[in-house]
């Protein structure tokens, strides 16, 4: 369903909730490494930052409690800015960020804390376009796709990109797109429509999932969505990013050799080296078990030979 | 009785109330005016803390009043270009508002007038009963029955591309005003005296001509009050429309087509607007444009109701 008013969009777990009552949890403070509880050997690691992220950074939590039971990590989520902002003034061990870290952070962060940044690839989201399974097209141009989607543009209807779809008597695009405040729709503003403003009257839904559902369920409509929500109903599209060079699927291979277009990577980032608790936390995260839990919840997993490198 | 035992009232004393009840009495007599007050208090200051919050954007020189009110591009988190238009969500707002008296209004006084005039007994009991439960479903599940089983029906029934949109909204929404305008526009039948009815009837009206002749006239403020009920139920609902109008910013080209409207807007942008930005700022501004909208309605109202009692 919609998550529509969600001011802070925390997703506590009950038990790390549950661990936090004490006060001595709030006032036990130690930077870098977790903060550890008054009781012996539970260490708290703080967590924040991406909305891409924070279901997967969830079930992280709740597998490596399986395998560190004195290791409690609490996740919530409030966007990639929101996490790294957390980071800065040190009030976060771990900040999830889609977004690459900005210099001006990292000096900022720098300033307050005498630290750098340390960021690691955990892993990468592909944006896929998605049409109906009816739809014939299946490969489209990053220019069509802003003269579609961005404002100025002036593609309305299927026929315009040479797509007749059958059963269909009226082919206005109908597009779909998310609301302004997502990180999906500021990355696929950003990579897709090289940073013009979407066009009025797209129908702007609250989450990933819908835009699939919507689509599945519309012949003439295209979106945009995480390449991990497809469904039988939709199929999705090659994307060429400039004339002439070859239309990519949105698939694992294509998002590890960096040729499809609209992938980023999803990063940690902690303040100095990780220590503690902390390092084993990531290091888990890079292992194949925290890999394979990137891959369940529909992202791209580091392949082996990358993880070393932050 | 005889003069005798007569007492002269004049020569007793006066009963006198006890202290404490005069002083209680008086109490409680400020505490409900209080009551009364307050309503106006309230309105008051939540008009202020709105506006507080939205003002300093007012005085800021890249903000443009006209722009706010009459440019159609919503743009708040644009990377290039902010634009903050809110044509196209009033307009949203109004469409399906429109749309949805259009249904309800007469629906609405239709059943206010069977439930007062012609059925009776087992009849009305359970229609009132019926017409209440309908009032206390939660607008978040009818927003629900929009999103899946309407917007499917329309689909299929009309040949829209998108099932969620004006039509669904304004459906969804006649069906929220109805049990507003129904129970008001009985109470104002019901407060029509028996005698215009009796009169009616000794003239040799029949029981139809009583209804347009006499009763809609005589009930006519009450019936209006209905009607605007069911206006600002229908302007400030949020979640059921959010659901089911499609949310999509342009000047609609028909009911078929998705809009958003102001509220929709509220709800969907401010868990995400840092406070104190100009965003956070602009959507206050837009709550207090939607609190300007329906005083105005209502203040419409109070003159319309006053031009007829003039007459």
């Amino acid at each position: 369903m919609t998550r529509v008013f969600s001011p802070t969009r925390n997703r506590l777990r009950p038990r790390a909730l549950a661990a936090l009552l004490p006060l001595t949890a709030f006032l036990a403070c130690g930077d870098g490494g977790g903060r550890t509880n008054t009781k012996p050997a539970k260490t708290i690691i703080q967590n924040k930052g991406s909305d891409t992220m924070v279901n997967v950074a969830q079930v992280w939590a709740e597998e490596y409690g399986k395998v560190a039971p004195d290791v409690e990590i609490e996740v919530s989520g409030g966007g990639s800015g929101v996490g790294i902002a957390a980071l800065l003034k040190g009030a976060v061990d771990i900040a999830n960020a889609s977004r690459d870290l900005k210099p001006s952070e990292a000096e900022q962060a720098e300033k307050n804390t005498g630290k750098k940044p340390v960021g690691f690839n955990v892993g990468y989201d592909a944006l896929a376009v998605y049409i109906h399974k009816d739809n014939p097209l299946s490969e489209i141009t990053l220019e069509q796709l802003t003269a579609l989607y961005a404002e100025g543009g002036k593609t309305t209807r299927w026929s315009e990109l040479g797509v007749k779809i059958p059963g269909v008597t009226d082919d206005t695009i109908v597009r779909v797109s998310r609301q302004s405040s997502s990180g999906t729709y500021e990355f696929f503003r950003e990579h897709a429509l090289g940073n013009k403003d979407f066009r009025m009257g797209s129908r702007d839904l609250n989450g990933s999932k819908e835009v699939v559902e919507l689509v599945g369920s519309t012949p003439t409509a295209i979106g945009y969505s995480g390449m991990g929500y497809a469904t039988a109903a939709v199929k999705m599209v090659k994307v060429t990013s400039k004339p002439g060079s070859p239309a990519i699927a949105p698939t694992v291979a294509a998002v590890h050799d960096k040729t499809y277009p609209l992938a980023r990577s999803l990063h940690l980032y902690t303040l100095g080296d990780p220590q503690g608790a902390v390092k084993g936390y990531i290091d888990w995260i890079l292992s194949d078990a925290g890999q394979k839990v990137v891959e369940d919840s529909g992202y791209v997993p580091v392949p082996a030979a990358d993880r070393a490198k932050p | 009785m005889s003069p005798e035992h007569a007492t002269d009232p004049s020569s007793l004393p006066r009963p006198q109330r006890a202290r404490w009840a005069v002083l209680g009495e008086r109490a409680i007599e400020a505490l409900i005016r209080l009551c009364g007050v307050s309503a106006i208090v309230f309105v008051a200051a939540i008009f202020f803390f709105v506006l507080r919050e939205a003002a300093p954007i007012l005085v800021r020189d890249e903000f443009s009043l006209t722009e706010f009110l009459f440019s159609t591009e919503w743009y708040p988190t644009s990377a290039n270009n902010i634009r903050y238009g809110t044509l196209a969500l009033t307009v949203g707002t109004l469409s399906v508002t429109a749309l949805a008296m259009a249904i309800a209004v007469p629906f609405g006084l239709g059943a206010a007038i069977y439930i007062s005039e012609f059925c009776s007994g087992r009849v009305r009991e359970t229609l009132k009963v019926v017409i209440e439960l309908l009032s206390a479903i939660p607008s978040v599940v009818w927003g629900f029955v929009g999103l899946t089983v309407m917007s499917k029906l329309i689909v299929q029934l009309t040949g829209a591309p998108v099932g969620v949109n004006i039509l669904n909204g304004g459906i969804i929404l006649a069906l929220m005003s109805v049990p507003v305008i129904v129970s008001i526009g009985e109470d104002a039948l019901k407060a029509v005296p028996d005698s215009y009815r009796e009169a009616g009837l000794a003239l040799g009206a029949t029981r139809w001509q009583i209804v347009y002749r006499v009763l809609l006239p005589a009930a006519r403020n009450g019936l209006l009050a209905a009607v605007l009920l069911g206006v600002g139920r229908a302007v400030g609902e949020t979640m059921a429309v959010l659901m089911a109008t499609g949310h999509a910013v342009h000047i609609p080209g028909g009911i078929l087509d998705s809009v958003r409207t102001l509220t929709a807007n509220i709800a969907a942008e401010l868990g995400e607007a840092p406070a104190g930005s100009d965003h956070y700022r602009v959507l206050f501004l837009t709550g207090t444009l939607l609190f300007l909208i329906t005083f105005l309605v209502n203040l419409t109202a109070d003159f319309v109701v006053r031009g007829i009692r003039r007459k």
